[in-house]
């Protein structure tokens, strides 16, 4: 299976990556505009993401690493500085910092060498050695199993797979080793010091092996965590918690926001928080919750709901335009963040989960059973979830799969219009 | 043919470095007639020749013995510097393995115990091995390898209250099944059932190892593994990392004939487990596992080479598995008994350095009574003890799933079973039993408020 990922993004990695960017950046660059002349919001234009100094450096959760307890957090945010990276170069930012500050940490995987094929590890090896950031030979397993004996040995291990659609021949070392060293042991020995890297989520072409969201399947392994990031900001403070979290962590990374994803991101060392979601826009309506790149897509639709382009018009009743929805990025798959969950939905009413993995045993199950069990008597409306269809991610067909594809600038098809209408209607058949 | 023991004669290469010689004089002629492959040293040859062993000739690859049968050092061997108490030790640590065999497999029978895997045949492996490593290697092992524990100085007492899985349990506190040993006082990484999961994983405890200022070049990761586990992917892996990689691993192999019902011969098709190793660019060497002077010796020179070189060694000990595989498998189903026996009798390694150190004059036939006899005292007396003790606190079944905070379902379920035994623990019979085994009877728990 390697093989083929290798074929598509790998056998001439640079040239592949640099192709994808193109695609990217051609389908982010599509402000697409309105009958109306309006302008939707896509990931390059996202209120989400925070393109001043200030913004940045004020993100909420952010917990600056070098700042003593009792120190003033004004005062140490005045000689603070930000620059313009995009995901991919945060994440490398992250690693930096990580290895800079602990002599113990070692990042390794497939082409990580030269800079990975999505250039998150550019310059490290020269930066740090080969040493301390290496190729390993191709097996998953063999990633998973050597990177827990590291840290089994109290030394951090920052390990890479290729793609999360090549995890799963590491599934056994994560699920009965990382997961239950500790617990087995009784606390004699773990494996705190791991963090499994990979980029997942779809890319527009991935087909079955380069889109895959498998982060429902890690719910059930008691003893790791699991978090994913939505822009560069998040996912350089979100990793850096990751690496240093006690517990074995797994860090999807939503590889179309590599390079689509642009924003201011603090040069310090800093950490947002695991197991805390954010709330991006208040609102009291509707509780909308995703996690990854469908953050974007709950954007979008939020702005179409307000006002609708030209031929959604007529879809959308016009009670409905003032809906004022709530928008909650997860950020942390497990532990997920009950309370701000519970508080959203008991204020709301109402709850629509997005993910891109299929429906059946995804993340979006769990997290509404716990809603229905804990906002029963809140609840003005089922949970309602819009995800992938139960099928594997298909090649030609993934605008019609993914649950929102409004983003890719074909709101004009049928298709989309009814997934369009399948959110709206989960917001109308609550009101 | 699973009983085949090569007898290693003195003309056959005992070391890998001889046979690398003669490998590299053979290539270079070739070499010299047509050049080399230029991507890799492949020398070029005109004849099309099928190769299906390591070996130049095609022969299996010999086994190193230094004793015999009878305990005499064959000819031209060179016995390990092992002096008359360090080899009095081994033999005591020998001996012991059985006696405790035998009464917890007894013991399991009759229901005090859930689960034993003994070491019959193995001794010589486990105790060779164990002697030949510094007792700072991080060891991970696969779970028939209690002799490398008691090596290290884990007592019986600690053996048996981990077996019981009791309040003392310093392994798991009782939460993983028996035998499934582990304390980081002795650097023995804790069992888990999972077959072959250890290997790369002391692939990499190694790597961490070679990266530690205060370790590299002195220690390596020893990992044991049977031949039935080196068939996983994870064997594959292991060995492929540490020779790619480097990392200074020492892969421990008990080639004992079975994993379970399936003999090696349905295991694999080519020259063991040894076969293997020079195809991932690794030191290697096949040796008598039931000749602890040999084990020691192998094992010794391969650690030397291991940290050394900084790079995996393997070493394949050729064994037989006298016992069943477990308590849940009888093994004359597919074996006959007479086999067993025969095994037992001709080729027994406790009896083979017994009479090895007898003729010494470094052991007795008193000696020999009055050791099992306060052996079995001693196992009577951990065994006795750790069976009355009660089962950890209640509390501690969510201990340790994290580190740091505990997430709030763990809370949540930790308050939640308190609430349900606070309400059922008396009055469902099952619950108020199963509390009285408990340490506390679950009162830490019932007295926590929701």
């Amino acid at each position: 299976m390697i093989i083929s990922a290798r074929r598509v993004l790998g056998l001439r990695p640079v040239r592949a990556a640099q192709r994808c960017s193109h695609r990217w950046n051609t389908t982010a660059a599509l402000q697409q505009t309105t009958e109306q002349g309006g302008v939707l919001p896509s990931v390059v234009t996202s209120s989400y993401l925070r393109t001043t100094r200030d913004t940045a450096l004020r993100a909420p959760g952010i917990k600056w690493t070098d700042e003593s307890a009792g120190g003033s957090s004004e005062v140490l945010i005045a000689g603070r500085e930000t620059r313009k990276m995009n995901m991919y170069q945060a994440i490398r930012d992250a690693m930096s910092n990580a290895l800079m500050r602990d002599d113990t940490a070692v990042v390794f995987g497939e082409d990580v060498a030269f800079g990975g094929v999505f250039r998150c590890t550019m310059g490290l090896a020269e930066e740090f050695g080969r040493e301390r950031v290496f190729n390993t030979p191709l097996s998953e397993q063999g990633i998973a199993g050597f990177a827990i004996g590291m840290a089994a040995m109290g030394h951090t291990a920052i390990a890479e797979i290729q793609f999360a659609d090549y995890i799963f021949p590491a599934f056994d070392q994560i699920v009965n080793e990382a997961a239950k060293y500790r617990y087995r042991s009784s606390g004699q020995f773990q494996a705190g010091a791991l963090t499994i890297r990979c980029p997942s989520m779809a890319v527009g072409h991935g087909g079955h092996y380069h889109s895959q969201s498998p982060e429902g399947f890690f719910l059930g392994s008691a003893g790791i965590k699991l978090a994913i990031p939505r822009s560069p900001l998040q996912a350089k403070g979100l990793l850096l918690s990751a690496i240093r979290d006690p517990n074995p962590v797994i860090f999807m990374e939503p590889k179309i926001l590599y390079r689509s994803a642009v924003e201011q991101v603090p040069i310090d060392d800093y950490q947002l928080p695991l197991g805390q979601a954010e709330i991006l826009t208040p609102g009291s309506d509707v509780t909308l919750l995703s996690w990854g790149s469908p953050v974007y897509h709950c954007e979008t639709a939020m702005y179409m709901l307000s006002s609708p382009p030209g031929g959604l018009d007529a879809h959308v009743p016009s009670s409905l335009r003032s809906a004022k929805v709530e928008l909650i990025d997860l950020r942390t798959i497990m532990p997920w963040d009950v309370d701000t969950i519970v508080e959203s939905v008991n204020r709301t009413g109402r709850l629509v989960i997005v993910h891109e993995a299929g429906r059946t045993g995804g993340v979006g199950t769990e997290i509404g059973a716990e809603i229905q069990k804990r906002c029963f008597l809140k609840l003005n409306a089922p949970v309602r979830l819009v995800t992938g269809w139960d099928t594997p991610v298909p090649m030609q067909f993934e605008k019609f799969y993914m649950p929102d594809p409004l983003l890719r600038g074909q709101i004009r098809t049928s298709d989309e219009r009814a997934k369009l209408y399948g959110l709206l209607a989960s917001i109308r058949n609550g009101s | 043919m699973l009983m085949l023991r090569t007898l290693a004669s003195p003309h056959l290469a005992r070391r890998t470095g001889t046979v690398c010689r003669a490998l590299r004089q053979a290539r270079a002629r070739i070499t010299t007639q047509h050049g080399n492959l230029p991507s890799s040293e492949s020398p070029i040859t005109p004849n099309l020749q099928f190769i299906s062993s390591v070996t130049q000739d095609g022969s299996k690859i010999p086994t190193y013995r230094v004793l015999d049968g009878a305990g005499t050092p064959l000819e031209g061997a060179i016995l390990p510097d092992i002096d008359e108490a360090m080899a009095r030790r081994m033999y005591e640590n020998m001996v012991q393995l059985p006696i405790i065999d035998n009464l917890m497999y007894n013991v399991q029978r009759q229901g005090k115990l859930a689960f034993y895997v003994t070491h019959y045949g193995e001794e010589a492996t486990l105790i060779g091995s164990a002697a030949a490593l510094a007792p700072d290697d991080e060891v991970f092992g696969q779970y028939r390898e209690l002799g490398v524990l008691m090596w290290r100085g884990f007592t019986i007492d600690n053996m048996m209250n981990s077996c019981f899985g009791n309040c003392e349990d310093p392994c798991t506190r009782g939460k993983q099944m028996p035998m499934h040993f582990g304390t980081r006082a002795y650097h023995f990484h804790t069992i888990s059932s999972p077959l072959a999961t250890q290997i790369p994983q002391a692939a990499g405890a190694a790597y961490a190892i070679k990266r530690d200022p205060a370790r590299r070049g002195k220690n390596c990761a020893a990992v044991y593994f049977g031949e039935g586990a080196a068939s996983e992917g994870d064997f594959h892996a292991g060995m492929l990392f540490a020779s790619t990689i480097g990392s200074p691993t020492l892969f421990i192999v008990r080639n004992n004939g079975f994993a379970i019902s399936t003999p090696a011969t349905e295991q694999y098709y080519g020259d063991g487990i040894a076969a293997r190793g020079p195809g991932y660019g690794v030191h290697t060497i096949r040796v008598d596992g039931n000749d602890v002077y040999a084990v020691y010796s192998a094992v010794k020179e391969a650690r030397r080479l291991c940290i050394e070189e900084g790079r995996g060694v393997l070493v394949e000990a050729m064994t037989y598995r006298v016992g069943h595989h477990s308590t849940s498998d009888d093994s004359f189903a597919y074996r006959p008994r007479q086999e067993v026996e025969d095994r037992k009798r001709i080729d027994n390694p406790i009896a083979r350095f017994r009479l090895f150190l007898e003729a010494r004059g470094w052991w007795s036939e008193a000696e020999e009574g009055a050791h099992k006899a306060r052996t079995k005292e001693a196992v009577m007396a951990a065994f006795r003890r750790a069976e009355t003790l009660p089962k950890p606190e209640v509390r501690e079944m969510f201990d340790h799933v994290y580190g740091g905070e505990d997430p709030w379902m763990i809370r949540e379920q930790r308050e939640e079973l308190s609430r349900l035994l606070r309400k059922y623990g008396e009055a469902w019979e099952p619950w108020r039993a199963e509390l009285q085994k408990h340490k506390g009877a679950g009162r830490e728990l019932i007295g926590e408020q929701p």
